[in-house]
């Protein structure tokens, strides 16, 4: 079947047989490899990408029925200043090592500085808790989101 | 990025993290190739069988499939890093449930996994050996009746099951008798999955010569040659392994996966293909930490000395002896501890069973030792009634002292590891910690040492035409930031800029040789080569200045920034660019440096000391660690929360901190993993929790944020700069540091892992 979407801003149409998912598509068919298959169970949290603006389980969610949705990954935030200020945060903190998790954990974090601006440590490490990193120990990636928020204050 | 001229020592962003926080970089499923296939695997469902046949039919009837290849299509050509006792695939016997018994290429990835699912193999069921225990047994069934036969690299002592045994002892058994106090006890942990968060992979490419060339997940693309090669009955010039960005590897990614079969697909059927594992068929198929059954016995004398230890380990090695050896032995050689004995002897045997392949995990059996080893010395403490930190100091290893078995050790920075985690967690006043309600707290201690060295390294260095620098050492970076490291010392050694050097990607066409990323070594063993080699580039370059400045070469100075000029002259100077200009078109041809070494101080003084089966003639030079783990333990749940950690590393040089500390820490919570929540559970003889859901590794609520990672530098004589490795060391004691908080805490001692609540508060309730 062919399913219409929005990726990344461009109106796009896949082809998507029944049990393809999101991720799927975007990986193999549009070459959008930022999101990761970590366990395509849901659970590890590479995958994740804003569908209609809320971070999901590229893994878990079927592309057919992504008919007429708006699909973002971290390919379509390389402008947006939110995501700018994270990355920046990422690199000069240490919060990267493999860089696996790194794509998910972005979006994630992008998310929750969305909703909570002010979050703190405390916040940050429940908010990223979706989002499993087996190299940094997370503290790094903690302190990277909170510096990317007191970067964003005026 | 620039740093000038101090790029030791900086804490300097990666070098590959803007395409990593972009979301550019490149892991193994990331790269496609025009027309390639994918590959699928079917693994065996029994433990322990006889294949009488196959049936390819349905399988080969599946639209799209280019090839259905079984053990019957591999000759018997058989890999192994200590002992050569594995086909590229199961062929003849399936030895553990899992295996792959038959692999199929397809135009879609779905096509050639339903096509894996239509294999039918006919099997004679063997009994299956799941404890090292059944494999002793004098009538268990043999899982490889052609041991004896195998290619090995050291003094295995295989026989029956055994796959290898090892022991070292140094010293008088006669120093029992000193001892005031003795303790003894039996200790298990469990097995322990890596869950890099990538998945095993590999992608390979035939081409018009009948080379192949092979990309994968991988910690050594000369591993991955040796291997496939191996196992193939393979020229190893015909295969060219490279390597994309790796998403970690934490040993599960040192020897072969499945990077022999994706070769083979790809020879079959003269086409690209890419095949990469599940994350359940990463659980069940690649390799996990040693599971270790230890019997230990530790004596002091009264004011607290240390004076003799025993040690004896047995330990499951699964179906394929894989690095196994080299944990059985290394294990031994750290099972002492960083402490002075006047006795001490250490044994163990490693048995086959119908389980995967046990193998290299970072600490590479030091985790489980320790875990043993370090709670009895707080036991001691306790006993005597003395601080458990001070006993350690006591009979720590002091500069000048030798290891266990004779082996030289270099730069000793154990006393200040000690010294500052202390101070930095306020150990002295540890009694006037208050705990919340409902529960216990305390902090708990132990400390480490582990090596960083072994085997053969090299480095190229080359100047290009206009000055600038390609440095090319093919050691795999798999995350912890070893191509930050090496660009760092190959700046510093030159004294350019860092934006001025970048790193080729290992390839073994056309990188030195490197044995791997492992064993804590790269920064170690490979940034030596990286100075040595630097010091070529810099001895041409000065041949060069002194015929064009008309100076003496002892006269002239490399100066930041790229120039090479005369001491106390400071206008009388060439530039790198006209240095390489001249050598490329006019005189001497251009300039490259090299260097290549192996690891050559000997690991055991046969004087001091009698070695039995030990695989690793020669090891390294010795990193020192102390931890102190502040716990809390929930009364009614019997839940341990880490609340704070100071783990303080002698790392030689930290010739990057930031680096370095993101070593300290995620060891430090792999650690809590391996001490808590983490454990391979099998139902019978199949793993019952290869998923995410089932296996608990810890998330961002479960680490503690407080962890504060404490560099200490005794810099290493022989080291780049001083440095020695960091990778592993930070793991080690974690478990023990957490058991010897719980029982600083209860007043229990736990002699099995993981601590899980269930365990924690059944000892509570036992009274």
């Amino acid at each position: 079947m062919t399913v219409a979407l929005t990726i990344n801003g461009q109106a796009r149409e896949v082809r998507a047989n029944l049990g393809d998912t999101l991720l799927t598509v975007l990986r193999d068919q549009l070459l959008l490899t930022a999101a990761k298959r970590g366990c395509n169970q849901g659970v590890c949290g590479a995958c994740t990408v804003l569908v209609d603006g809320r971070p999901q389980r590229a893994c878990l969610s079927l592309a057919a029925n992504c008919e007429g949705a708006t699909i973002t990954t971290l390919e379509g935030l390389t402008r947006d200043p939110a995501m700018g200020r994270l990355q920046k945060a990422f690199a000069a903190r240490g919060a990267v090592q493999c860089g696996f998790c790194t794509p998910g954990i972005l979006i994630s974090a992008h998310t929750l500085l969305a909703r909570k601006p002010d979050a703190k440590a405390d916040d940050i490490r429940a908010g990223l808790s979706g989002n499993l990193c087996r190299c940094t120990g997370y503290r790094k990636i903690v302190d990277a989101v909170a510096a990317a928020a007191a970067e964003a204050k005026p | 990025m620039t740093a000038l001229p101090n790029a030791v020592g900086a804490a300097l962003a990666r070098t590959d993290v803007r395409e990593k926080v972009e979301g550019r970089a490149q892991y193994i499923a990331d790269l496609y190739r025009p027309g390639m296939l994918h590959g699928a695997l079917l693994g065996s469902p029994h433990a322990h069988a006889h294949i009488k046949s196959y049936d390819l039919r349905e399988a080969l009837a599946v639209p799209g499939v280019h090839a259905v290849l079984t053990g019957e299509d591999f000759g018997d050509h058989r890999m192994g890093a200590f002992i050569k006792d594995e086909h590229a695939i199961a062929k003849g016997k399936v030895r553990y449930v899992g295996e792959p018994v038959a692999a199929v290429a397809a135009e879609t990835e779905a096509a050639a996994r339903l096509a894996a699912r239509l294999v039918k193999v006919e099997y004679e069921e063997l009994p299956a050996i799941l404890t090292p225990e059944d494999a002793l047994a004098p009538d268990a069934a043999i899982i490889h009746e052609e041991l004896a036969s195998y290619f090995k690299v050291f003094d295995t002592g295989s026989k029956a099951n055994i796959c290898s045994r090892t022991s070292l002892t140094e010293g008088d058994a006669a120093a029992w008798s000193k001892c005031d106090v003795v303790v003894e006890g039996d200790f298990t942990t469990q097995p322990q999955a890596h869950v890099s968060l990538e998945p095993c992979g590999a992608l390979a490419e035939p081409d018009a010569s009948g080379r192949v060339s092979l990309w994968s997940a991988n910690q050594s693309v000369f591993r991955v040659q040796a291997n496939v090669c191996e196992s193939l009955g393979l020229p190893m010039a015909q295969l060219r392994c490279l390597t994309p960005r790796v998403g970690a590897g934490f040993g599960n990614k040192m020897e072969p996966h499945i990077q022999p079969i994706a070769v083979k697909l790809a020879l079959a059927t003269g086409r690209p293909v890419k095949l990469i594992l599940t994350r359940e068929e990463d659980f069940e198929i690649v390799r996990a930490r040693h599971p270790f059954k230890l019997r230990v016995k530790t004596g002091a004398a009264r004011d607290g000395t240390l004076v003799a230890r025993e040690v004896s380990v047995l330990l499951d090695g699964g179906a394929y002896a894989d690095d196994s050896p080299g944990v059985l032995g290394y294990s031994l050689f750290v099972s002492q501890g960083p402490y002075r004995f006047q006795y001490r002897k250490a044994a163990g045997t490693l048995v086959y069973t119908n389980k995967l392949r046990f193998g290299a995990f970072r600490g590479f059996g030091n985790p489980q030792v320790s875990f043993a080893g370090e709670q009895q010395i707080d036991e001691i403490a306790a006993r005597l009634k003395l601080d458990p930190l001070d006993v350690r100091e006591k009979s720590m290893l002091r500069p000048g002292d030798k290891w266990f078995g004779g082996a030289e050790v270099g730069s000793n920075g154990l006393a200040e590891c000690i010294a500052r985690a202390k101070s930095a967690s306020g150990w002295a006043k540890r009694a006037e910690l208050k705990p919340s309600p409902g529960k216990k707290r305390a902090l708990g201690a132990a400390c480490t040492a582990h090596i960083s060295g072994l085997l053969a390294t090299g480095a190229i260095v080359r100047m290009l035409e206009d000055g600038s620098i390609v440095l090319n050492t093919g050691a795999v970076d798999i995350g912890q930031g070893s191509d930050t490291a090496l660009t760092q010392i190959c700046a510093e050694a030159l004294k350019v800029p860092m934006e001025r050097v970048r790193l080729a990607s290992p390839d073994t066409d056309g990188s030195p040789y490197n044995w791997g990323t492992t064993a804590s070594r790269v920064t170690y063993t490979t940034g030596r080569a990286v100075v040595a080699a630097a010091h070529e580039v810099e001895k041409q370059i000065k041949q060069h200045a002194s015929e064009m400045l008309e100076a003496g070469i002892d006269d002239l100075e490399l100066r930041p920034g790229g120039k090479v000029g005369v001491v106390g002259v400071p206008d009388k100077a060439v530039s790198f660019f006209e240095v390489s200009a001249r050598a490329h078109w006019a005189r001497g041809g251009p300039i490259v440096g090299t260097n290549t070494y192996v690891f050559e101080k000997p690991s055991v003084d046969p004087k001091r000391a009698i070695a039995v089966g030990l695989p690793f003639p020669q090891i390294g030079v010795f990193a020192f660690g102390a931890l102190v783990v502040d716990i809390e333990i929930d009364e009614a749940s019997g839940k341990i929360e880490v609340k704070r950690a100071w783990s303080a590393v002698d790392v030689g040089r930290a010739i990057n901190p930031l680096s370095v500390e993101g070593q300290i820490e995620g060891a430090f919570v792999q650690g809590m993993g391996l001490a808590l929540s983490e454990e391979m559970v099998w139902d019978g003889a199949r793993l019952a929790n290869p998923s995410l859901m089932d296996y608990k590794v810890p998330t961002a609520l479960d680490a503690p944020y407080e962890i504060h990672p404490i560099i200490v530098e005794a810099p290493e004589p022989d080291g780049p700069f001083g440095a020695k490795g960091v990778g592993e060391i930070g793991i080690n004691v974690v478990p023990a540091a957490i058991a010897n908080a719980a029982a600083a805490a209860l007043g229990k001692r736990f002699n099995a892992l993981p601590l899980t609540p269930e365990r924690v508060l059944r000892a509570m309730l036992a009274k």
